[in-house]
């Protein structure tokens, strides 16, 4: 396939600058074009790789580009409880404060509330540029709350983008409403495009009144999916295709997904990893199916890149969440603290804020074009991970023992890539209990040579020697990419005077198991 | 002649009230429930009880005994 050709070339004898950014272009997918004639580059894609009215689209967007997500936020408003299907990957009975995952929510909204909460939020963080919808349920299962929701934000906050995400099912019927609203992001959740693997993922659906079990529910589901996603990209609305690999469901079969979303004009594909544990309450919880580990996820993604470009930021956030992709600081905005609060929503001041996060962003990329330049005659074939600990900005600017997550960068001769985050929150039951903070984070970047920080204790620092990680806080508060491959650089001189010696890493794992608060996380002292 | 909600199952989604043919269900102090004057157990309206059916979580959503079943006039 192309994409494996991309690989070979990369790796061959003597490459230079023109060629290597050719070919990570050409390996993002960008230049070539979907079904709809719209380039499919997406998260990692920067300003020179989109057409200009595609960016303009994505630019501030934390969903839809990676970049972005490093400096704007996104909220969702719980208004759409109601669904209409049932999937084995979800219960809606669990309930948890501090668990993150979509269908988790503290409070319901109405329309009116949700629309005080954006102004609420959007004055407060000025940054934030994007309302999605997301359920706890499916927005288009309450179509009324959701489509309400939009009106009034549109005439309160004209300035913030909509979006919304739906399984789907009650897609077709609603893209005239859709378009109407301006809403001009669309995620469906497509896990398959063969109803004998959706069997096995969707129990059920209720469609025209009817509760529909088996092949015939995943059957009328897939269809419904594919004709709403070649309904969006006709009328130039950006979709987002998001599938939950299921190991030995449907992980292979994500691949066919990927080919059929593509052909029918999806801007980007999301393959996220099953959040999957008894305690969660779900069938696939309780059936012991488990989620893939980092190295799996990853080789998917990669083998699905070739084909169009692959969202690897995905947090997959609350159906109230609330800041930076990173973070969540929903439990700022109560609906009790949002009625208390005197909100003035100054579009002028949101809009010289953005114009400072903007130019800091584009710092960020100068700096790492400029460190990228010195890594031109590279011909090394080594390719390295690396996590970084930021609290955003593009920055290294989080303490190890405070960090909730990781990002993970990928580094090699063609330079610093974004594949993905590692959550190191500590479980409440099931998964690692009693382990210790730092062995989880051990556990979540296993897979990593360095980890970068803004300041470690001496007494982690020496645990993640001895587990082969190097703790890397020379870069404090410098940008990411600037510093990361300046350190692989660095790293390939040393391999290749016989200092160090290059080994590969092994597997790492991805959370599983219900999160507990902030407040019980027990830090290695001196971090 | 009624369903009933199970209030200890009911995650309060909201799903029935919209499905429901007779507007018999609605949320009463942070959970949903069902009027038995007004339930027809979609009896006349659907092939199956529409609260049933679309319930996401099973056994909540169950014929009341306290009432005899409905009959259609």
């Amino acid at each position: 396939m192309e994409s494996t050709a991309h690989h070979e070339a990369v790796t061959s004898e003597s490459v230079d600058m023109d060629a290597i950014m050719q070919q990570v272009a050409e390996h993002k997918g960008c230049g070539t074009s979907s079904g709809s004639g719209k380039s499919s580059c997406g998260s990692s894609a920067g300003e020179s790789e989109l057409p200009p009215e595609i960016w303009e689209k994505v630019k501030n967007h934390p969903c839809y580009s990676e970049e972005a997500h490093h400096h704007f936020a996104r909220m969702h408003v719980a208004v759409a409880p109601a669904c209409n299907i049932q999937c084995n990957y979800c219960n809606r009975k669990y309930d948890c404060a501090n668990e993150s995952r979509p269908g988790v929510v503290s409070e319901r909204l109405t329309p009116e509330q949700a629309a005080k909460k954006v102004v609420a939020v959007a004055s407060t963080i000025p940054q934030m540029t994007v309302l999605g919808i997301a359920g706890p349920g499916d927005p288009l299962a309450n179509p009324a709350k959701t489509f309400k929701t939009f009106e009034l934000i549109s005439q309160m906050a004209p300035d913030i983008k909509l979006c919304l995400s739906t399984n789907g099912l009650a897609l077709p019927e609603h893209i005239d409403t859709i378009a109407k609203y301006n809403v001009d992001h669309v995620t469906i959740t497509i896990n398959m495009v063969d109803p004998e693997v959706g069997a096995k993922i969707y129990p059920w659906i209720f469609y025209k009144h009817k509760r529909i079990e088996g092949i015939e529910a995943a059957r009328i589901l897939s269809e419904h999916q594919l004709r709403g996603l070649e309904m969006l990209t006709e009328r130039g609305i950006l979709c987002k295709v998001n599938s939950v690999m299921i190991p030995g469901v449907n992980d292979q079969h994500l691949v066919e997904v990927n080919k059929a979303v593509k052909s029918r004009g999806a801007f980007l594909h999301n393959i996220m990893p099953l959040i999957s544990a008894p305690e969660h309450g779900t069938v696939f919880g309780l059936t012991g199916q488990r989620g893939p580990s980092a190295q799996e996820l990853k080789a998917l993604q990669d083998s699905c890149e070739g084909e169009m470009n692959m969202m690897r930021h995905c947090r997959q956030c609350r159906a109230d969440a609330v800041g930076l992709l990173g973070e969540d600081r929903s439990a700022e905005f109560t609906t009790d603290k949002i009625m208390d609060m005197e909100v003035n929503y100054d579009l002028e001041a949101r809009k010289a804020y953005q114009a400072v996060v903007e130019q800091e962003r584009q710092a960020k990329v100068e700096a790492k074009n400029e460190e990228l330049a010195a890594l031109a005659d590279e011909t090394s074939d080594i390719k390295v991970l690396a996590a970084v600990a930021t609290k955003g900005s593009g920055l290294i600017n989080e303490h190890f023992g405070h960090a909730k997550e990781f990002q993970i960068y990928e580094l090699s001769a063609a330079g610093s890539k974004f594949v993905g985050h590692r959550r190191v929150d500590l479980y409440c039951q099931g998964g690692f209990g009693d382990d210790t903070a730092l062995e989880t984070v051990i556990r979540a970047i296993n897979d990593c040579h360095a980890v970068f920080v803004a300041k470690i204790g001496g007494c982690p620092k020496n645990d993640l020697l001895k587990a082969g990680i190097e703790p890397v806080d020379e870069f404090a508060h410098e940008f990411i990419e600037k510093s990361a491959i300046s350190w692989f650089k660095t790293y390939l001189e040393k391999v290749k005077s016989g200092e160090i010696q290059h080994f590969t890493r092994g597997d790492a794992e991805i959370r599983q198991g219900a999160l507990i608060a902030d407040e019980e996380r027990k830090v290695c002292d001196g971090v | 002649m009624a369903y009933k909600i199970v209030a200890s199952q009911c995650t309060n989604c909201s799903a029935c009230e919209a499905e429901c043919p007779n507007e018999a269900i609605s949320e009463k102090g942070g959970t949903f429930v069902i009027d038995p004057a007004k339930c027809t157990e979609c009896i006349g309206h659907y092939d199956t009880a529409q609260c049933v059916a679309v319930c996401p979580v099973d056994k909540t959503c169950i014929i009341d005994a306290a009432y005899p079943r409905y009959q259609p006039a």
